[in-house]
């Protein structure tokens, strides 16, 4: 793997945990003395993906501007590195209507259309879209992939099997990742799940399947390439697990009492940015001031795009009525009741 | 007798846990119910005190397991499903809307699917489009399930208790906002006095929470609170207005309604909803063909418009009801 490319790898990560990290600060702000989900500047529930870095890097890194990505509600990093720009996604989370979605989505549901993510706070949902974008593409000739992304939790949901069938019926060129980051909020994949693996799961639908271990980004991106070059090829779908670590609870404010105590304290041990920043360093491709440079400006884009965020106005109550339908005067109409 | 002041979370636990104390065929099953608690806290300890065969956590599988409790509640078990959010409905939709409410019609009445689906509501706190909303009208539009939705915690062990012992399908809708949830902002009317013994609170009786003469204004949920600070605002300008909570949407009583209507002659209905095709204009249709001639003014309706409900708060708070959108509503039609 190219020097470069393992900067870059190295780079996303970092410039997405320290984004989920500026979050987390930010997400407290108005919620003292009383915590309250409605106060402050970012408001509902927060999902931050702090340890699962390395998929959304080691998967990107394939993925152009014309492959659609579908996430969930915790998609910041893939987010990011799909390409949306940290100002939008900032702006959005604190109800801008600088936002991607002009205040209307939130952390839940972000769109960026010119980079092909969305993400949705309903489990499942993503899947049957990303093959439905991929769908398109093989109807425009286009040799451009879809990803959906979802975590072990949702290989239990009856849309999982249903869309992982068509795609592997109609050789969909689709990736379906599953993060396999143990918990579906309190609930082990071991006290959910019939099969040890979700990879095993390929199985059923004729086609292949692939464990990646170890939270690590050079596995993933490897693992990731693969399949992308058989989706683009046009053989059909690949259903990836990739064992990654969730830092954070399930939510901003999950005193997470079902896990075991030190598990996340160990689990920090195989931190995958500094587990891959040491080993880009010993491998002699960098040194540490440059990793520490890449780390100094991914903080100045982080604390930017807030700074930036905080200064923009909030748009206009009646707003609301827009984006109802495409034709403003109509969606103005009937969701303001006039038809 | 000093007040027994329950939050409404800890006033479910309570009716769970008489019931399945009670009677050995009532069961748990949903997400993150067991150790955790529930996401809302309302299932904390039920898993220490009844254990993992009676309090079962499953997998992210609402058809699944909503399917499951069908096929258990015909074979005259009485298991009580949580539905984290009612947004999550589409998973199940087929097994709530098309087997669970008709099963009993269907087979001429050989079979009784006495379940009830205990599901989180409501907005206000920029969870946004899919996590925010209440389409209760949805279930309630569909024949043969019985549609509750209490206001404080006292009507809610009573009403969950009923609807456990109810041998037909009932959904029952907490409003996330009224649980008492330390991470959510609550009313202080949600939180009232909770008899420590078990007791029923019967289906189709509503609650005259306020008496008044000039206006009556029916809340659901949420909007009974903002419709009782709504009353307090109209005091002092000598509007005295009457607050009906419903309870329950199906059955319904429209006695209630009516005789309110008769006594004032005007009508507000405030519903978290979306205004359209839902509770407030069946509400409104009834009040129409039945109370026309009660009628002194046309009926106002304070609900969400016809939009997602978006996640920005002002452009939320500008969408939801509140106590000023129904004051305003009242002096339209003085």
């Amino acid at each position: 793997m190219k020097k470069a490319i393992k900067l870059d790898l190295w780079r996303t990560m970092v410039r997405c945990r320290l984004f989920e990290e500026k979050v987390a600060e930010v997400f407290l702000e108005g919620k003292q003395p009383k915590y309250d989900l409605g106060s402050g500047p970012i408001g509902g529930g927060m999902h931050l993906a702090a340890g699962q870095e390395p998929v959304a890097a080691g998967l990107c890194a394939h993925l152009t501007h014309d492959d659609t990505l579908t996430g969930t509600h915790r998609a910041h990093h893939f987010a990011i590195a799909k390409g949306m720009s940290m100002h939008k996604l900032a702006a959005e989370l604190m109800m801008r209507d600088t936002g991607c979605c002009r205040g209307k989505g939130g952390h839940m549901h972000l769109y960026d259309a010119s980079v092909k993510f969305s993400c949705s706070g309903i489990v499942g949902a993503g899947m049957g879209p990303a093959c439905g974008a991929a769908l398109a593409a093989r109807q425009m000739g286009r040799d451009w992939v879809a990803v959906a992304t979802f975590s072990d939790g949702a290989a239990n949901a009856g849309v999982f099997h249903e869309s992982l069938n068509i795609a592997a019926k109609w050789k969909l060129p689709v990736l379906y990742v599953c993060e396999d980051n143990s918990w579906a909020i309190s609930v082990s994949k071991e006290a959910s799940t019939s099969v040890a693996r979700n990879s095993e799961r390929a199985a059923s639908y004729g086609i292949p399947g692939a464990y990646v271990e170890g939270n690590d980004v050079v596995k993933i991106y490897k693992a990731a390439g693969e399949a992308v070059a058989r989706a683009r090829k046009g053989e059909g779908p690949t259903l990836l697990e990739i064992e990654t670590d969730r830092y954070l609870g399930h939510f901003e404010g999950d005193v997470q009492v079902y896990r075991p105590k030190n598990e996340v304290t160990k689990l920090k041990e195989r931190d995958p940015i500094e587990v891959f920043g040491n080993a880009i360093i010993s491998a002699g491709e960098t040194t540490a001031e440059e990793l520490e440079q890449i780390k100094a400006d991914a903080k100045k884009e982080v604390d930017q795009a807030f700074e930036q965020a905080r200064k923009e106005p909030l748009p206009a109550d009646m707003d609301a009525f827009k984006n109802v339908f495409t034709n403003e005067q109509e969606s103005i109409a009937v969701a303001g009741g006039a038809k | 007798m000093s007040e027994r002041k329950l939050a409404m979370n800890r006033a479910i636990i309570e009716a769970l846990s008489h019931e399945m104390a009670r009677d050995e065929s009532v069961f748990i099953m949903g997400e993150d119910i067991g150790l955790y608690g529930g996401v809302f806290a309302t299932y904390q300890r039920l898993f220490k005190q009844f254990g993992p065969e009676r309090v079962m956590d499953t997998p992210i599988s609402e058809a699944g397991f909503t399917g499951i409790a069908l096929g258990a509640a015909a074979e005259g078990r009485r298991p009580v499903v949580d539905l984290m959010f009612v947004d999550f409905f589409g998973a199940c939709a087929d097994q709530v809307l098309n087997q669970i409410g008709k099963v009993h019609y269907m087979s001429g009445g050989q079979v009784k699917v006495p379940l009830v689906i205990l599901t989180g509501i409501g907005g206000g706190y920029n969870d946004a489009a899919s996590h925010s909303q209440c389409i209760y009208s949805i279930f309630a539009h569909m024949p043969g399930m019985k549609i509750v939705v209490p206001s404080n915690s006292h009507d809610a062990k009573g009403l969950l208790t009923a609807a456990i012992r109810d041998d037909d399908p009932v959904m029952y809708f907490f409003h996330k906002k009224l649980l008492g949830l330390t991470w959510l902002s609550y009313p202080e009317t949600a939180v009232s006095h909770v008899p420590q013994e078990p007791y029923e609170i019967p289906f189709g009786k509503a609650d005259v929470v306020k008496e008044g003469t000039d206006v009556t204004i029916i809340g659901i949920s949420m909007t009974v609170h903002d419709a009782i600070e709504a009353a307090g605002k109209l005091q002092p300008d000598g509007v005295s207005a009457e607050v009906l909570d419903l309870r329950t949407l199906v059955p319904l009583d429209k006695e209630a309604i009516l005789a309110s209507v008769k006594k004032t002659g005007r009508l507000v209905v405030a519903d978290e909803d979306y205004v359209r095709w839902g509770v407030s204009g069946e509400i409104a249709a009834i009040v129409a063909e039945e109370g026309f001639d009660y009628l002194k003014a046309p009926v106002k309706r304070v609900a969400h418009p016809m939009c997602p409900i978006p996640y920005g708060r002002n452009m939320e708070n500008f969408c939801l009801p509140d106590a000023d959108k129904i004051v305003a509503a009242v002096k339209e039609i003085l």
